[in-house]
């Protein structure tokens, strides 16, 4: 274990980039020990170049990267022993059961838990014997973090985790990645899911474009934005006058999106009762409705423009 | 011990080939089959015994000391029916100043056989007397004969398909799924990873030397003539270099199909001009030196030296140089290029 106060990741203005795409341009990140840190992004933002260069599995054109006070110019031997990872799709060797690819990783590190014993812990006790070839989704998922956890890690790196998963197994791997962190472990994953990130993460730094936009814990950075809560609605196809609807009280910003108006608002409790009277006004008739508390999703959108997820 | 990662790799190495069936039929099953099949279709048969015919008591009587013919005595008219509808190779009738004529097809190889053999037994017959006596001591040893050729050739083979579609294939398909990249990431020592597949390979080794060499020992008597442990040295450093020549196939290429395209050009160019299914002495003496270069040439040149020659390690010292040359060359190239993602 890290002895406490000194950080368990610090990367320096780092940078990366392949042929005719700048994947990492100047990043910094520190990430304290026995935290879930989160890197929040859409795809392509670097997330992966990034994590993978805290891996050792990639060099940085420039830039210190330092993981549980080591480097792996100089200790990647040791700095192996330590972490834990899981790549982005990865496919372990289908033909090999659940118990014999543990045992593989497991002989790979000088100490760690029994096999049985991770494979309790990512509740897989009925497919030991079962091919990989034959585990579902959240099943090889499971096992790919049980390959991550048999060398007994201070570190985790997740990349993307959850990814292609029904909501199910992601709630379930969830729990196993929140078992390990009570264990007092540090965890550091990316996602572009922010639901996972708010349940996850200590701390989030959210990328784009090869660059941190804005770090915190998810209650900060929600509250940076300074809007609590987001209204959502629609009137069919009926002219709106919006620039009255932006006059109202607590209305922050209001965007047009997919047919439907988006109003970020401060105090829902005023907010709404003056849109659906301003609404009474126009005679607009309203065919949806819906609020909900800002979310990091909404945090990206309010500094980007854009989403998470482009569908 | 149980958990070294050296033992649990070559322990992966080894389910991965026995829970594949195809793999195991194209390795073991398949050059059995073959042999089997080519040992059969290029057996030596006993000489030929050919059907003539003779129009008079007296041809025919004469013919009959030929133990190689088989005679009818037959009417004229009806015995020249039976050459043109092939059903003799010949017929001999006398002519009216007390000749012999042979009617038969000279463009058929068994016609102008019957002519030889027909024409010494009548001369003789006559009363001619050879000034020389010929006896005759028949040799069919094992050893000469085609399936003594085809199983070092096919020895060779398998060692160098094997060894090339195994590692390459398997090596493209885990940098495919990402698998190395994922095992570079454990503290595994890297050389354990490459070590486990050599020593799959000596343990693959031995079925396949010794099944089919079993097979053409016990089914065809095919001899094995020179030292044992020569043979498994020579099986075993071919077996290396193949192994350094699949893995330089791999070491960049990341799709099966590039991987199974790169081998095939390397791979049948060798089948061709080694010497597998027959002798490269047939190729024009300038490229003999080429051939002579090539690892599977020198893999089966050798076999056949041990097996049929009873050659030992001394004998076969130049394809063991021409293959530790291919193997250090190949290592070599292979460990700068390889790439784990």
């Amino acid at each position: 274990m890290p002895e406490s106060g000194k950080a368990a990741l610090r990367v320096r203005n780092l940078r990366k980039s392949y042929k005719d795409v700048t994947a990492v341009d100047g990043l910094d990140l520190e990430v304290s020990p026995a935290q879930c840190f989160g890197l929040l992004g859409p795809n392509g933002a670097g997330k992966t170049t990034t994590i993978e260069i805290c891996e050792g599995l990639t060099d940085p054109d420039s830039g210190e990267v330092e993981v549980l006070g080591l480097r792996w110019s100089s200790d990647a031997v040791e700095l192996r022993q330590k972490l834990g990872i899981q790549l982005q799709d990865t496919q372990l060797a289908e033909k090999l059961t659940v118990l014999e690819t543990l045992r593989l990783f497991r002989s790979f590190f000088r100490q760690g838990p029994g096999t049985d014993e991770v494979i309790h812990l990512v509740q897989l006790d009925e497919k030991r014997g079962a091919r990989v070839g034959a585990l579902s989704g959240g099943q090889k998922q499971r096992l790919a973090l049980a390959c991550a956890l048999v060398g007994d890690p201070e570190l985790l790196f997740l990349d993307e985790p959850t990814t292609g998963l029904d909501p199910q197994a992601r709630r379930q791997l969830w729990d196993m990645i929140e078992q390990f962190k009570a264990a007092g472990r540090t965890i550091v994953l990316t996602t572009h899911y922010m639901d996972e990130a708010e349940r996850l993460c200590d701390r989030v730094a959210i990328m784009d474009h090869g660059k941190v936009i804005s770090q915190g814990t998810p209650r900060e950075l929600i509250a940076s934005i300074g809007v609590e809560h987001v209204v959502e609605f629609s009137a069919g196809n009926t002219l709106l006058n919006l620039d009255a609807v932006r006059a109202l009280a607590g209305v922050h910003s209001v965007r047009r999106e997919n047919g439907s108006v988006l109003l970020q608002v401060t105090e829902l409790h005023r907010a709404v009762p003056e849109l659906l009277d301003e609404l009474g006004r126009q005679g607009v008739p309203l065919t949806e409705l819906r609020t909900h508390s800002a979310t990091l999703e909404d945090v990206f959108v309010h500094m980007t423009g854009r989403h998470l997820r482009d569908e | 011990m149980n958990n070294h990662p050296l033992l649990q790799l070559t322990l992966m190495r080894m389910r991965e080939f026995l829970r594949e069936p195809e793999a195991l039929f194209w390795a073991m099953i398949f050059p059995i089959a073959l042999a089997a099949g080519l040992g059969i279709a290029f057996r030596n048969r006993p000489p030929e015994v050919l059907k003539v015919a003779a129009v008079t008591p007296r041809l025919t009587e004469a013919l009959r000391q030929e133990k190689l013919l088989d005679v009818t005595q037959l009417p004229s008219q009806l015995a020249e029916q039976f050459v043109r509808t092939g059903k003799v190779a010949l017929v001999a009738e006398p002519a009216a100043d007390g000749s012999v004529i042979y009617r038969y097809d000279d463009t058929n190889p068994e016609g102008r056989q019957a002519r030889m053999l027909a024409d010494q037994a009548i001369q003789k017959a006559y009363g001619r007397q050879d000034p020389v006596a010929g006896n005759d001591r028949i040799m069919r040893e094992p050893g000469s004969r085609y399936i003594d050729f085809l199983i070092p050739g096919l020895i060779g083979m398998g060692i160098m398909g094997n060894a090339v579609w195994g590692l390459g294939f398997a090596i493209v398909d885990a940098r495919r799924k990402k698998l190395l990249k994922r095992i570079i990431a454990t503290p595994m020592t890297k050389h354990y990873y490459l070590l486990s597949f050599l020593l799959w390979r000596i343990i693959l080794l031995v079925a396949e030397v010794g099944v089919p060499l079993g097979f053409g020992a016990m089914v065809f008597g095919v001899p094995l003539r020179g030292s044992a442990a020569a043979l498994i040295a020579i099986s075993m450093l071919g077996a290396l270099s193949f192994s350094a020549l699949g893995l330089l196939v791999a070491s960049r290429v990341r799709t099966i199909e590039a991987v199974s395209g790169l081998a095939n050009l390397i791979m049948v160019p060798m089948w061709i001009l080694s010497g597998v299914f027959f002798s490269s002495q047939r190729f024009p003496d300038l490229v003999q030196p080429v051939i002579k270069a090539l690892p599977l040439t020198a893999v089966i040149d050798a076999l056949r030296a041990n097996m049929l020659q009873g050659a030992g390690f001394v004998q076969m010292g130049p394809q063991a140089g021409v293959l530790a040359g291919w193997l250090v060359v190949c290592f070599g190239l292979a460990l700068r290029l390889f790439r784990w993602r």
